[in-house]
Parts: structure tokens; C-alpha cells; sequence
């Protein structure tokens, strides 16, 4: 069989038909990634074992007539820094190279009870830090829709993986954009929850009030099913939140937009823009007009200091996350030492890439003693300010449209020798995370050289929802290919 | 004239909860190495601390025993420090929010009472233990890591080494009555730092303080704080005060002595931030009343109550009060009925004595039939020595005492008839005995009371005994 354009659907379909078995379907992935990965370099590990046990689960189950839901036997990759047991979780670094978690993060156990099929887990930049995925310690990932391209990080691989085509939902991370930059890149749809939205145990931490697993797919409606099956209360994270999605979830979010009001702030359509990423989201717009939802221009400053701000809390934040990774009970370990101390720095120091120490030094520095309230003290401030200025947009409008990022996809090196060019293409996304807010990245245009390019919805807390439904009826109106290779022709 | 002591403690105890502060793991000491631990209190990647609710509830019943102020929104915080007893290379702990703020303990210090300030109580996570071996290897046992803690500062309120132990007594009986930690120093869960710098009397300035780590027992503490004031006064009194630096020692109980462990320079920066893990902590006023309500007796309030209570000397309440369990028996075996006076002379002597060889903290005889034992005892069924001697069998046979005392044979023999013939048998066969008596030796009387007490398997009431032996050697041969 063949996936190409295959959509959980019509998998959904061809399962109950007897068209294909999960197993079919199973190996199908596998094809595909055996035929593609070698180029695009989108996973660092395969479960083959553990997803045909899977698959084989989900056929049993079918035979009885017994379903686990609409992910039963379907096919999905998750970002190495999630925890699963049975592969690896090296968080692209060297630091995990041999690193098998003994437990299932919160999500994966979802997945498993949801009857999903986990197939392998992606590349990403280490620890997550980055915006283009070649902070891998191992390998590169090319953008599937111009392999000279990054695919936008720190979820790289997982953007890349729904790109080409390899599987229809991927799971990543997102601290400061990683999920919807890349999104954007690739052309997929990217859904970074409300904090607390999902539960975070098992996710490698990074910036622990920041952090949100959410995941990438091909189309909005394949979104809201992966984002169903993983979303909800865990009591193995205390900053989980209490609130279940509503029954009616996927009828809502296929409800139409019409009635819905838009905001979009003048201040995020400035000079730093491109102009083609410009011309798109306005296009956009008033393809959202002519769906019956009131688009307005408000003001909402964009400040670099956001920027600053962010850095700020996810480097501290992420200097102490990292702090265990000291060559004592697992993980690298230096070669030679004579104290304990020197076990430590020199594990240290050759475990981990250059980002990484960069972060862990800002951070460090920051949270020092004398440091603490000019930096991590005054950033946490800031984010009240965020919030205030969101609230206040959210008091009349439902959503704010924002670009992703301020980028079409750079060229693989382009960008690796200047971590502050790098760290400017985070401008869109980096203050939704400030502010725990939800918001969808999805395709809005191709632009002149092929390449694709893409917008956010920002949403209030824990309407995801509402960022579903006006993106599923987007969708369908701008009727963009839904990867790569829908792109070249069928 | 020497200088001023100028003490303050920071005391860790481990909180009496089953599971750890942050995860379901058992607290049980002594597991075998690393069996009780879990992803969690290992600190493994993307693993999240839930607060344990009995930690707070913990927490705040300290609090309210030490009459502290209750934080009714308080936060944890990380403190970052390398070491690999860490396993996060963290511990989540309290800085600028702890649960209880300002309190203090009143206590007795030889007939007057001194109050020592509490500064703050904070909760936080134990680390893991490290073990050195002979050959140079260390290794680590996780088994404590996560085990829920409080940490009780003072205020530098404490003046002698002398006041610093009566202070740390009074805490830990606190801690023992509110039931919020077995506080057993020789298993760790109970430790005590503690500062101290010296000034001239009079003074009221804080000199340069040392911090000494260490002390096992609060009879280390005494010494090591000894020989610390007696270490800093004689650098002053030399005139090389200035050599008193801000330091870290550390107590070698061997040694008996102190030694640099750490200066200020190499002091960490632990750059404590919130822990973006946990939502701050936030106290009901409903709940902290209810806490109040419920907390016990403790031991200040019980030493009045005892005085007022019972007539017992000073040195007898401070014995029954010292742990609770033993007030909880002493008032147990009364309830039953026994005199107050006879209760606390059998409990003291003979329920300790028990005690010292038992391997629970408990007096392992039912208060009913201690009880039962003295009522026996005081009519007459049963001597005092035979008495001690069955307390004992009760560790063993938990049975009515009187059915006890039946199957031992030791029932005293009441009846002047039956007595009464023996003791005549008695005289008849120590004619030499009886002439000395007739001859003036008084002293006889002893020997033929102890013939007699053989003779009876010393189940003769004493008394009647010497009665009778004294009236038949008269009536045998009247002056």
C-alpha cells in the first residue's frame, strides 16, 4: 500500500473496510521512511519491535470489533526528548547517546491506551535549544520542501516527519516557538497547548514553565484528534491543569468560524517582516473576512524585550533542568578523573553542544547572587505585563493572528554562526509561552520560491478549541497542499 | 570574667509521613540500598515533583506547636548545588516564602524558664547519602532522597552549650508529642547545625559566627559547642579576634574538636529561583484552625497538668513527661484506678527498666495489668519483690495477673494458722537461734524470719511472719 496523501481518515477507512491492516499500514511508514530519512534525516531511533507489537494489537482488536478510539492503530512519531521505554531519549545530544528512560512520559502512556503506534522518535535541536534542528548532535534534518532548507526547530524533525509524508501526526515540544516555527517551515499545522494543557511528565525538561508537548500534523482536523488524545489533567504534573475538553470537541471545531473576531496587531506587520510572509497572512485575513469572522487591526507592541525576557527565564530555567546530567548514574561520562568534581565538569564539558552551554551560562548568570532581580526577577515580571497585554485584546476579540516567524526556511549553516539572528526568528512565538497561552501555527501561502509559508492564532486560555475551528475552516478555504509532496503533484 | 555565648540552631528532622515528599516511595528505614526509590527520586529526565499534602499538613502542626506565624500562601523554591547525593543536582526546598515564619519554644532551665525565638520552619527534600569506603570508592544509596523534611531556624537566643541541649531536649519532645517525627538522632531524623559567636556581656553586636556540622547526638552538640566558645575565646582573649573567620567546621567527636570545613569564600551560591514545578502552596484558614484544634498536649502544658494532677515530686514528672508515651501509659495505669504515687514509682523504676532492654518505645506490659498488679500488691495477694517478678513474666504472658501469680506460686500466704505452724516448726528446729534470742542476740530474729521466708518460698506476708515469730518466741519462753 501507499501513504501518499493518505489522511487519518481515509486510514480510519481503509482499517474498517479491511482495506489494509494496521500492520499494512505499519510497514507502509516504515517504507517510506527507509525510502526518505536517509536524506531528510527526520528520526534518530525506530521502534520497529515495539510498533509492530502495536500494530498487531490494534488488528487483534479490530477482528473483535473492539476499537480503543480514532487513533487505534494509526501511526504516530514522537520528539526524542519525550520519554518511552524501549528507545532511547538522547534529546539530540551526546550527553543521552545511551540514555533509555525506565518510564513512559504521561503522553506516550495516553498514546498507548488511545491504541497509536509509535514508530520512531525525531530529530531535534539538543535540549531543545534552537530554531533549525542543527544543534543535533547527530545529524541534520532537511526541510522536506527544499532539502537545501532547514526545517525550522527545535521540533525539526518532528515538522519534517509530517512533511514528507512519513507518518500523519508527530509529536513535539514547544518552549519558545519549537513546535510552530517549524510548523511554518515545513508547511504543517502546529498546536502548542495552553500551559498545563498536557501533562509534562516524561518531557526532558527545558524551560519547565514554559515547556508544552502539542503535535504536528498534516490538517487541522488531524490536529484536534492527536490533541484530544493527549490533552487532560495528570496528577503526576502539579501544574497540570483541571479541565477536561468538552464532548462535543470535534463537532466544535468543524462548526464553522463565522462569527469569530480576529485581532491583528499593527506592530507585528513592521519592518522586521517579510514582506512575502506579509502579503500571505493579510490574504489570509480577508479570506477569514469573507468567512464571516470579523478581522480588526489592534495595537500590542512587539518589544525585543520579550525576547530578552524569554531568554532570560528559559536559560535559568534551563540551567538548573540540566544540572543532573552530571556523569554520576547515567548518561556520559568523561573518560578519565580524579575527584569527583572533575568527574563532573569534564562530563560536563564534553557532553554537551555549544548552545546548550551557552544557555546554561546565561542562565546560570542570571540566577547568581546580586543577578537574580535585574534578570530573572525583573523577566518574570514582564510576563505579567504580556499577559495583562494579551488579556486585554482577549477581552474583545477571540484570537490574535500573528506571524510565525519573521522568516521564510534559511538555508541549512546559514544562520549556525550567529546564535542572535537565530534567536530573533523566536520574536513571534517566544511571548505565548511567556503568557501560557494556546496557539495553532498553520499554512497560510507558498511563496515564490516554492517554499512554504506560515501564520499563528493565538488564543485565550484553554481554547484551543476555538484556535481549531477557525483554522479548520481556513483550512479548507485556502485549500494549501498538506505536504510536501502534495506540493510536486500527485 | 569569661564572654557570652551567642547560639542559634538549625535543626532537620525528618517528617513522620509513609511515602516521600514528592513521589510514592516508602520512608521505611534500613530498605536495602536504592530498593526504595523511583524515576522520580532519582531525579530522572522529565520526571515532576507532586508535594506530598501530609508534608504541609506536617509542616503547619510544627508550626503551630512552636507557635509560629502560618504562611498562608508560601512557595518552594530550587536551591542548585552540585553533589551526587543530589540526583537533580537540586533540592526543592522554601527560601523567602517558608510555610511558618516567627515562633518560639519556652522551656525550663533549672527552675527558670527561657524562651528561645523560632526564626522560620521551611519544608524541603533530603537528599541521598553517600558512603565512603576504606578503599577509596563512594557510593550512593537514593533511599533517602525525597525524604520530607522540615528545617527549624532560631533566633541566636541561646547563651550556653548547657542552654542549646535543654533547648534541643524540649524541640524533640515537642516533636515526639505533636507525633511529627520519631526524631531518632541515630538514624538521622533528627539533625542539628548550629552558629555561635561570642561577644562581651552586656553586648549586644554579633560578632563574626562559625557554623559547626556534625553533631550526632545532643551530647556532641554540647561539647562541640564547648569547645568552639572556649576556641574563639581564647583567639580574642589573645588578642587574635580577628582570626575568628566566617566559617564552616566540622565537629570530629573523636578528636573532640572542630575543624575548618568550608570558609566563606568557597560558600556556594545556590542561586535559589521558584520552582516552576510546584504552584505555590496555599493555605485554608478552616484547615490551620483545624490543625490547631487537633494538635495534642504538649510536653509544657502536661508538666503543669501533672503537677496540678497528681502528687509527684519535680524529678518524677520530668521523667514521666520526657517522652510521651510514657505520660500516655503513667496516666493509662492511673485511669485504671491506681494510686498516682505508686503508679509513677513503678513506672519509673520498673516500666524503664523494661524499656532499656526492649527494642520498641514501649513499655511491653498492658497499663491494665500493671494496674491490676499494684492493686494485688497493695492487698496483700502478692509481695512487691514477687510483684516485680511477675511485671516481668507479663512481658511474656499476657494474662490476668492474679491467674499469673497462681501459676508462678507466688501467692502470699495470708493465713496466720498455716503461717503460724511453720513458724513453730521454724523455732523447734532452730533451738540455737532461739536460746541466742532468749539470751539477749535480737538479732536472731532476722535469721529465723528468713528460715521462715525459705521455708514458705517467700510467699509469707513479711510482716504477719515477724509477728508471729516474735509473739511464739515469747509465748515458747516467758521472761
Amino acid at each position: 500500500m501507499e501513504l501518499k496523501g493518505l489522511r487519518i481518515k481515509d486510514m480510519q477507512l481503509g482499517l474498517a473496510e479491511g482495506k489494509f491492516t494496521s500492520v499494512d499500514l505499519l510497514n507502509a511508514v516504515y517504507k517510506r521512511i527507509d525510502a526518505l530519512d536517509g536524506e531528510i534525516g527526520a528520526f534518530l531511533s525506530l521502534t520497529r519491535e515495539s510498533a509492530l507489537e502495536a500494530a498487531q494489537s490494534a488488528d487483534d482488536r479490530r477482528k473483535k470489533g473492539v476499537s480503543l478510539g480514532p487513533l487505534d492503530g494509526i501511526p504516530v512519531a514522537i520528539k526524542d526528548n519525550i520519554c518511552m521505554v524501549g528507545a532511547t531519549a538522547t534529546c539530540g545530544s551526546k550527553m543521552l547517546e545511551d540514555f533509555y528512560p525506565p518510564y513512559d512520559a504521561t503522553v506516550v502512556k495516553k498514546l498507548k491506551k488511545a491504541g497509536a503506534v509509535i514508530v520512531g522518535k525525531t530529530n531535534m535541536d539538543e535540549f531543545a535549544m534552537g530554531s533549525s534542528t542543527e544543534n543535533s548532535y547527530y545529524k541534520k534534518t532537511k526541510n522536506p520542501w527544499d532539502t537545501s532548507k532547514v526545517p525550522g526547530g527545535s521540533s525539526g524533525g518532528a515538522a519534517a516527519s509530517v512533511a514528507a509524508g512519513m507518518v500523519p501526526i508527530s509529536f513535539g515540544s514547544d518552549t519558545g516557538g519549537s513546535i510552530r516555527q517549524p510548523a511554518a517551515f515545513c508547511g504543517t499545522v502546529g498546536l502548542k497547548p495552553t500551559y498545563g494543557r498536557v501533562s509534562r511528565y516524561g518531557l526532558i525538561a527545558y524551560g519547565s514553565s514554559l515547556d508544552q508537548i502539542g503535535p504536528l500534523c498534516p490538517t487541522v482536523e488531524e490536529t484536534a484528534l492527536a490533541f484530544e488524545a493527549v490533552a487532560g489533567m495528570d496528577r503526576y504534573d502539579a501544574t497540570s491543569v483541571h479541565s477536561a475538553l468538552q464532548d462535543d470537541f470535534m463537532d466544535y471545531v468543524k462548526s464553522g468560524a463565522k462569527g469569530l473576531k480576529v485581532a491583528i496587531p499593527t506592530e507585528y506587520f513592521g519592518d522586521g517582516l517579510d514582506p512575502e510572509i506579509k502579503a500571505s497572512i493579510l490574504a489570509a485575513a480577508d479570506q477569514l473576512k469573507a468567512l464571516g469572522v470579523t478581522v480588526e487591526y489592534v495595537s500590542l507592541p512587539l518589544e525585543e524585550a520579550a525576547l530578552s525576557a524569554y531568554y532570560v527565564v528559559a536559560s535559568a530555567e534551563a540551567s538548573s533542568n540540566l544540572a543532573r546530567f552530571d556523569g554520576i548514574r547515567y548518561g556520559y561520562r568523561t573518560d578519565e578523573f580524579d575527584t569527583i568534581d572533575e568527574l563532573m565538569i569534564k562530563s560536563r564539558s564534553e557532553g554537551f553542544g555549544e548552545e546548550v552551554k551557552r544557555r546554561i551560562m546565561i542562565g546560570t548568570y542570571a540566577l547568581s547572587s546580586g543577578y537574580y532581580d535585574a534578570y530573572y526577577k525583573k523577566a518574570m515580571q514582564y510576563r505579567k505585563t504580556m499577559e495583562a497585554a494579551f488579556d486585554k485584546i482577549f477581552e474583545k476579540y477571540d484570537a490574535v493572528l500573528s506571524p510565525a516567524s519573521p522568516v521564510l526556511p534559511f538555508g541549512i549553516g546559514e544562520k549556525s554562526d550567529d546564535p542572535l539572528a537565530m534567536y530573533l526568528a523566536d520574536i513571534y512565538t517566544v511571548n505565548i509561552n511567556m503568557a501560557g497561552l494556546p496557539a495553532l501555527a498553520m499554512p497560510c501561502g507558498v511563496s515564490k520560491d516554492g517554499l512554504p509559508i506560515g501564520m499563528q492564532f493565538i488564543g485565550r486560555k484553554l481554547e484551543e478549541p476555538t484556535l481549531l475551528r477557525l483554522a479548520y475552516d481556513l483550512e479548507e478555504k485556502l485549500d494549501l497542499p498538506k505536504t510536501a509532496q502534495e506540493k510536486e503533484g500527485a | 570574667m569569661g564572654y557570652e555565648a551567642v547560639i542559634g540552631l538549625e535543626i532537620h528532622v525528618e517528617l513522620d509521613t509513609a511515602s516521600k515528599i514528592f513521589c510514592g516511595c516508602p520512608t521505611t528505614f534500613g530498605a536495602a540500598p536504592n530498593t526504595n526509590v523511583c524515576p522520580i527520586c532519582m531525579g530522572m529526565p522529565g520526571t515532576l515533583p507532586v508535594l506530598n499534602e501530609d508534608v504541609v499538613k506536617l509542616a503547619v502542626k510544627a508550626g503551630l506547636a512552636m507557635d509560629c506565624d502560618i504562611s498562608m500562601t508560601n512557595k518552594t523554591d530550587r536551591k542548585n548545588y552540585f553533589y551526587p547525593d543530589l540526583p537533580k543536582a537540586y533540592q526543592i526546598s522554601q527560601f523567602d516564602m517558608p510555610i511558618c515564619g516567627k515562633g518560639e519554644i519556652k522551656f525550663d532551665l533549672e527552675g527558670k524558664e527561657k524562651t528561645v525565638g523560632i526564626t522560620r520552619i521551611h519544608i524541603e527534600e533530603d537528599p541521598g547519602k553517600m558512603i565512603h569506603t576504606d578503599d577509596g570508592v563512594s557510593l550512593v544509596d537514593y533511599n533517602r532522597s525525597g525524604v520530607a523534611l522540615i528545617e527549624i531556624v532560631t533566633e541566636p537566643d541561646i547563651r550556653s552549650s548547657e542552654e542549646a541541649v535543654a533547648f534541643l531536649k524540649t524541640l524533640k519532645s515537642i516533636l515526639q508529642y505533636a507525633e511529627i517525627s520519631d526524631c531518632k538522632m541515630e538514624q538521622g531524623s533528627l539533625r542539628c547545625d548550629a552558629n555561635i559567636s561570642i561577644r562581651d556581656h552586656g553586648e549586644e553586636i554579633l560578632n563574626t559566627k562559625v557554623e559547626i556540622k556534625n553533631l550526632n547526638s545532643f551530647k556532641e552538640v554540647g561539647k562541640a559547642l564547648e569547645k568552639e566558645y572556649k576556641r574563639q575565646s581564647d583567639l580574642t582573649r589573645f588578642g587574635e579576634g580577628h582570626k575568628i573567620k566566617q566559617e564552616t567546621r566540622k565537629w570530629d567527636a573523636a578528636k573532640g574538636r572542630t575543624m575548618t570545613m568550608r570558609t566563606k569564600e568557597d560558600a556556594h551560591d545556590y542561586r535559589f529561583f521558584p520552582e516552576p514545578d510546584l504552584p505555590p502552596i496555599h493555605l485554608e484558614t478552616a484547615q490551620v484552625k483545624a490543625a490547631q484544634h487537633a494538635l495534642p498536649e504538649l510536653p509544657d502544658a502536661k508538666r503543669d497538668r501533672f503537677h496540678d494532677a497528681y502528687e509527684l515530686t519535680s524529678q518524677e514528672v520530668e521523667v514521666l513527661i520526657s517522652e510521651k508515651f510514657i505520660a500516655d501509659y503513667f496516666e493509662e495505669v492511673v485511669g485504671y484506678g491506681a494510686s498516682p504515687k505508686k503508679v509513677a514509682n513503678w513506672v519509673i523504676v520498673e516500666g524503664l527498666r523494661l524499656l532499656k532492654s526492649s527494642e520498641v518505645e514501649e513499655i511491653p506490659v498492658k497499663p491494665s495489668h500493671l494496674a491490676k498488679l499494684i492493686e494485688l500488691v497493695e492487698e496483700g495477694t502478692v509481695s512487691v519483690t514477687a510483684a516485680k517478678e511477675v511485671f516481668e513474666a507479663l512481658v511474656e504472658h499476657d494474662e490476668d495477673p492474679l491467674d499469673l501469680i497462681d501459676r508462678m506460686g507466688l501467692k502470699q500466704n495470708n493465713s496466720a494458722d498455716a503461717l503460724g505452724s511453720i513458724v513453730e516448726a521454724v523455732l523447734a528446729e532452730q533451738a540455737k537461734a532461739v536460746e541466742d534470742y532468749h539470751a539477749g542476740r535480737l538479732e536472731s530474729v532476722g535469721f529465723l524470719m528468713g528460715q521462715v521466708m525459705k521455708a514458705t518460698k517467700g510467699q509469707a506476708n513479711p510482716r504477719m511472719a515477724k509477728e508471729l515469730v516474735v509473739e511464739k518466741l515469747k509465748a515458747c519462753c516467758p521472761d
